[in-house]
């Protein structure tokens, strides 16, 4: 039937398919050459280029009817001169590492929780983790600020309780900046998990449980390693923006906890150097991409299944 | 005894990550109601601080032009991201398809200060090339479509994936044309989807700071930005006024709109059943 019907299409109707494939794939292919991939070849370009008075020289000069190109290679040379840089980079991939990890240790048993949990409660308990989505990143990290300062509610409300008698300094210390990402960033590390557990088939640890593992030993030998996409997708989604996290540090972490997002901030709009901003850019991508690449490989490969 | 145990373990996690999750926004909303001008410690119930906030003009005037550019940015991206869905769900094989994918995905991960300087860098050279665009409404508005749109495509991928092919070769062999098919079959059956995705892309664009900040131009300060210079500083009244306001406007629009797909869902149902029953 199908191909009967197919074979009845007329050669203008396919043309037209042609085209419309051609017109679906082109436009949104263009868009992001244009605005992804061309931005990165320009961040390159201008972090080669040498600073003017105000701007940053073409690294193309016309002298003589030659054309010469000039190639400033001195701001990576001074990334890896200047401590500052790497003890930003350093901390960075640090501060990303052990957030990624806490968010693993709190969502990995919550997903689990709720992939487990009776199936007409699910939905409500996966609406329950998106909406802080909905409601604005930058004014929930703001409330820590309001819990945790020196006169903030957590401190009040123990002076008043006599727990302690002088405050406790929490804001602006690794303390501060780590709660905050993960506070940030735990939902995108329960929402993969949850996908995958949820289509995880019971029927395997029914049987390593017939075969006479212990409930532990299933969980670790049979749930673990079958979640293992879940959890890749997840580490990828918090790790990857963590690095380069900006808003985060700059309201909750404190002078011990520079990272990377800072200084290319500083060179940018305090030092309005922007061929060092830019080279800091193309390290951190630099330090990025290979977790960057395994994240790709994830999306590319699921097949969608559970994602929101 | 021992599955109790496992039970309450289960509970007891479950509401502290919850606890966690919610704890700060209620803070927010309490303490907007405070009186007293010390902002965590309570000085009783008072309206004081969103009157305060009808006459601040720095962010009535961020809130309008933050509106405007999320207004644009949900519908861009929605049309961007739903063009990038079909491509990937439809096409297995065509010349940079893999480039494709990392492109639509990866802004969902990469860094914004990344997104937002090599964007800004970019629109700088063009613009001493060409003499436009000047830096306001619609570099932002450029920049936040780069980020929603990754958004958008992975939320009507997925619905796409849910969707049962069969509906669209139906058409097809009813001899309906490829446009055809698109808004008479796949376009009502991804509707739901695409509405989410305006949503959620109309709120990212309202709540971003780093990327607006790069791409904004003297004079075009969204709301969020000023919000962020505020909290900088140190804790501020007016804030904790934007966030309730904020949080009640977004828990009305999610109710409302899970409430109207709610109803859509159960017409198309009752649509579905009465098809049925005359082909019986």
């Amino acid at each position: 039937m199908a191909t009967a019907a197919l074979k009845s299409q007329s050669l203008a109707t396919k043309l037209t398919g042609a085209w419309g494939r051609t017109a679906v794939i082109s436009v949104p292919m263009v868009f992001l050459l244009v605005v992804f991939m061309l931005p990165f070849l320009v961040v390159f370009k201008i972090s080669l280029s040498e600073m003017d008075a105000v701007f940053f020289k073409d690294i193309f000069t016309l002298r003589d009817d030659v054309i010469v190109l000039t190639l400033k290679y001195g701001n990576y040379i001074s990334l890896t001169e200047d401590s500052l840089y790497f003890n930003a980079y350093f901390s960075s991939l640090k501060i990303a590492l052990i957030t990624t990890l806490i968010c693993l240790a709190i969502a990995y048993p919550f997903a689990y929780f709720m992939a487990r949990s009776p199936a007409d409660r699910r939905p409500a308990l996966l609406m329950l983790v998106m909406l802080p989505f909905w409601t604005s990143f930058l004014l929930r990290v703001y409330a820590w600020k309001m819990l945790l300062a020196d006169s903030g509610v957590f401190n009040n409300a123990a002076i008043a309780m006599g727990l302690i008698s002088e405050p406790l300094k929490m804001m602006n210390t690794p303390f501060s900046l780590v709660l905050g990402m993960v506070y940030t960033y735990v939902p995108f590390m329960i929402l993969p998990l949850y996908a995958n557990l949820v289509k995880m088939d019971l029927r395997l640890l029914e049987a390593a449980l017939d075969l006479g593992a212990t409930p532990w030993q299933a969980f670790w030998r049979i749930t673990v390693p079958l979640s293992k996409s879940g959890i890749i997708a997840g580490s990828m989604l918090v790790f990857i923006p963590c690095v380069g996290e900006f808003v985060i540090p700059e309201l909750l972490g404190g002078p011990e906890t520079l990272m990377i997002g800072h200084v290319l901030w500083d060179e940018f709009f305090s030092n309005n150097d922007w061929p060092m901003a830019a080279s800091v850019a193309v390290v951190m991508v630099g330090l990025i991409i290979i977790p960057l690449a395994l994240f790709n490989k994830y999306q590319a490969e699921s097949t969608g299944g559970g994602r929101a | 005894m021992k599955f109790n145990a496992g039970r309450l373990t289960s509970n007891v996690w479950m509401v502290g990550v919850f606890v966690f999750l919610y704890m700060p926004i209620l803070t927010l909303i309490v303490f907007s109601f405070n009186a007293s001008p010390m902002v965590t410690n309570w000085g009783g119930l008072s309206l004081r601080w969103y009157a305060a906030l009808m006459e601040d003009r720095e962010i009535i005037d961020g809130f309008k032009l933050s509106l405007r550019v999320a207004f644009s940015t949900g519908c861009s991206s929605v049309i961007l991201g739903t063009l990038a869905a079909l491509t990937l769900h439809r096409f297995k094989r065509f010349p940079g398809r893999t480039l494709f994918a990392g492109m639509v995905n990866s802004p969902l991960v990469m860094p914004e200060v990344i997104i937002g300087l090599s964007l800004l860098l970019m629109l700088v050279s063009v613009q001493r090339l060409l003499g436009f665009p000047e830096r306001g409404f619609s570099t932002i508005w450029l920049g936040h479509t780069l980020l929603g749109m990754a958004y958008a495509t992975v939320i009507v991928l997925s619905r796409l994936q849910e969707m049962s092919p069969s509906l669209e070769e139906a058409a097809q062999d009813l001899g309906a044309r490829p446009l055809q098919v698109f808004f008479l079959v796949t376009l009502p059956l991804i509707s739901q989807a695409i509405a989410s995705a305006w949503l959620l892309t109309f709120t990212l664009s309202l709540d971003d700071v780093v990327i607006s900040a790069f791409l904004n131009g003297p004079g075009s300060t969204t709301m969020p930005i000023t919000i962020f210079s505020r909290a900088r500083l140190g804790l501020s009244p007016s804030v904790n006024t934007v966030a309730t306001l904020t949080v009640a406007v977004v828990s009305i629009g999610v109710f409302a709109a899970s409430i109207l797909m709610s109803r859509a869902e159960k017409r198309r149902a009752l649509e579905m059943a009465a098809a049925y029953r005359k082909a019986d």
